[in-house]
């Protein structure tokens, strides 16, 4: 709002200076007669003056929040203080640098069920673009409907994160491309008949060849293309992305207070995990969800690092697309964005290992309500997927 | 004169007591989730200080042979301090944070 007041000042400035005719100084006919001088001066004055408060005054009711990094954030459109939530170009390490052809590649192999031991399960199967690249269950379906441990997380922005999965076994999406099929659990497929049956179909090895010339058809070439193409899952349009750069209309009031609620320590203190552009501080932690206190809990990250603080600590997922991709938590536990905002707000339910981050907010009603209308503000326009003609 | 010389030589036991006491300790601080410095190059004996300067918890901890410790999760402006006893290498993680890593050189 700011700017713009500051705008509508500099064209009043503009409007008064241009017209002043030229001539009308001191030694002007106007300089002559001091009273219509004065009165002129005056009139032109007064506007100044007027437009200097309107521009104090609109400077004095911005509304400014410390963040959960203890930064002073200035919750106008397009500020700089906004930065950070800029999202940057998608990263892609050097040796799978993005091409339309392995792009191409991936998209095949992404929605091909072949890939799978029954051969009626394909990546999309779970995360499908249907489901805000996931499958909307509580926690996924697997080999012959398998029911598994965790929810399917969202693909979307997963470009970004410099670890993967829920316990962050994997590091890239390349490390991660197999694991799917590898697991007895879910695609269960028998890799050496996977292999040969792409280096025996021409349509796939021709592909290959265009996408990775000279290289085998193998489990590298399979996880980069798969990667390249979930590199093109992105969200980065979304109202809120608009308003952080300058849309003042992309966000509506009770969007904005949904926002300041937050990145406010003091309030929903959701961006101290939720953290940056892509609402995540790829680190883990143990929520006090009721499945915690389980006989036999998932113990989540202390599989991979045998901490006491990480017993039951899990990935922090993205917030964006958060109204595409319900249910909620590792274990599917939040059927709603309010049912998740009503978990962090008591604080956890089973408080055993509890994240040091985790505390009893105390929002009202309409903080929650605001908090959810921000979550909703973070999906970017749905777009069709095409899908692929499958080679033979 | 005896008085005079008597304090320099107090004053000058003082500097060199204090001096003594920090040389073995370097402070390293967890800013903007990272560690200040990102190698580090100490001797068996010395200490390091991890001192959490973000508005948010932190966890330090190694499971390295040289080395296996866990911080436990501290608040900003609190440190801990740890003594390297082993030469070896010595990989250091934030259990929260796991881009936060650093390598310490133990000779």
């Amino acid at each position: 709002m700011a700017a713009d007041r500051s705008n509508e000042n500099n064209s009043i400035s503009a409007r008064v200076g241009t017209s002043y005719p030229p001539g009308q100084g001191e030694g002007s006919p106007e300089g002559r007669r001091p009273l219509r001088s004065l009165l002129i001066r005056g009139a032109i004055a007064a506007p100044l003056v007027l437009g200097a408060a309107i521009a104090f005054a609109t400077k004095s009711a911005e509304r400014m929040v410390y963040d959960t990094d203890g930064e002073a954030i200035t919750l106008e459109a397009g500020h700089p203080s906004l930065a950070k939530w800029r999202l940057p170009d998608v990263p892609m390490p050097e040796n799978n640098v993005s091409t339309p052809e392995r792009v191409e590649l991936g998209k095949k192999l992404f929605f091909d069920p072949r890939l799978s031991r029954d051969g009626n399960m394909s990546c999309a199967s779970c995360h499908s673009p249907m489901f805000g690249w996931s499958d909307a269950l509580p926690t996924g379906r697997g080999f012959r409907s398998e029911l598994l441990g965790r929810a399917t997380p969202t693909v979307v922005n997963t470009a970004y994160n410099p670890i993967q999965m829920w316990d962050g076994r994997k590091a890239t999406l390349e490390e991660q491309a197999m694991g799917p099929m590898e697991a007895s659990s879910e695609m269960n497929m028998d890799l050496a008949r996977l292999f040969k049956w792409l280096n025996d179909t021409p349509g796939y090895k021709a592909a290959f060849q265009r996408a990775y010339p000279g290289e085998a058809i193998d489990h590298r070439t399979l996880s980069k293309a798969i990667a390249a193409y979930e590199r093109t899952i992105i969200s980065n349009n979304s109202p809120f992305d608009r308003w952080v750069a300058g849309d003042h209309n992309a966000l509506n009031a009770r969007q904005v207070r949904g926002f300041e609620v937050f990145i406010d320590p003091k309030k929903g203190n959701c961006s101290v995990c939720h953290s940056g552009a892509n609402f995540t501080d790829n680190g883990f932690h143990n929520l006090g969800l009721p499945s915690w206190g389980d006989p036999n809990p998932d113990m989540g990250r202390f599989a991979q690092k045998p901490l006491p603080k990480m017993k039951g600590a899990f990935k922090t997922p993205t917030v964006r697309e958060a109204a595409a991709t319900a249910p909620y938590f590792h274990d599917g536990s939040a059927a709603t964005l309010e049912q998740l905002v009503d978990h962090y707000n008591r604080g956890g339910v089973v408080t055993t290992n509890l994240s040091p981050n985790m505390k009893k907010l105390d929002l009202s009603a309409e903080e929650k309500a605001a908090l959810v209308e921000f979550m909703k503000a973070l999906s970017s326009p749905q777009t069709a997927v095409e899908l692929p003609t499958l080679p033979n | 004169m005896n008085a005079v010389f008597k304090t320099f030589a107090l004053a000058s036991f003082l500097v060199m007591f204090a001096a003594g006491a920090h040389a073995g300790e370097t402070v390293v601080s967890q800013k903007n989730k990272d560690f200040s410095q990102k190698s580090l190059k100490i001797k068996v004996g010395d200490s390091i200080a991890f001192r959490n300067d973000d508005p948010f918890f932190h966890n330090v901890f190694s499971l390295s042979d040289a080395a296996s410790f866990d911080l436990g999760s501290y608040a900003q402006g609190q440190s801990k301090s740890v003594t390297f006893k082993k030469a070896g290498t010595v990989e250091i993680e934030c259990s929260i944070h796991p881009n936060m890593k650093m390598v310490v050189e133990v000779q």
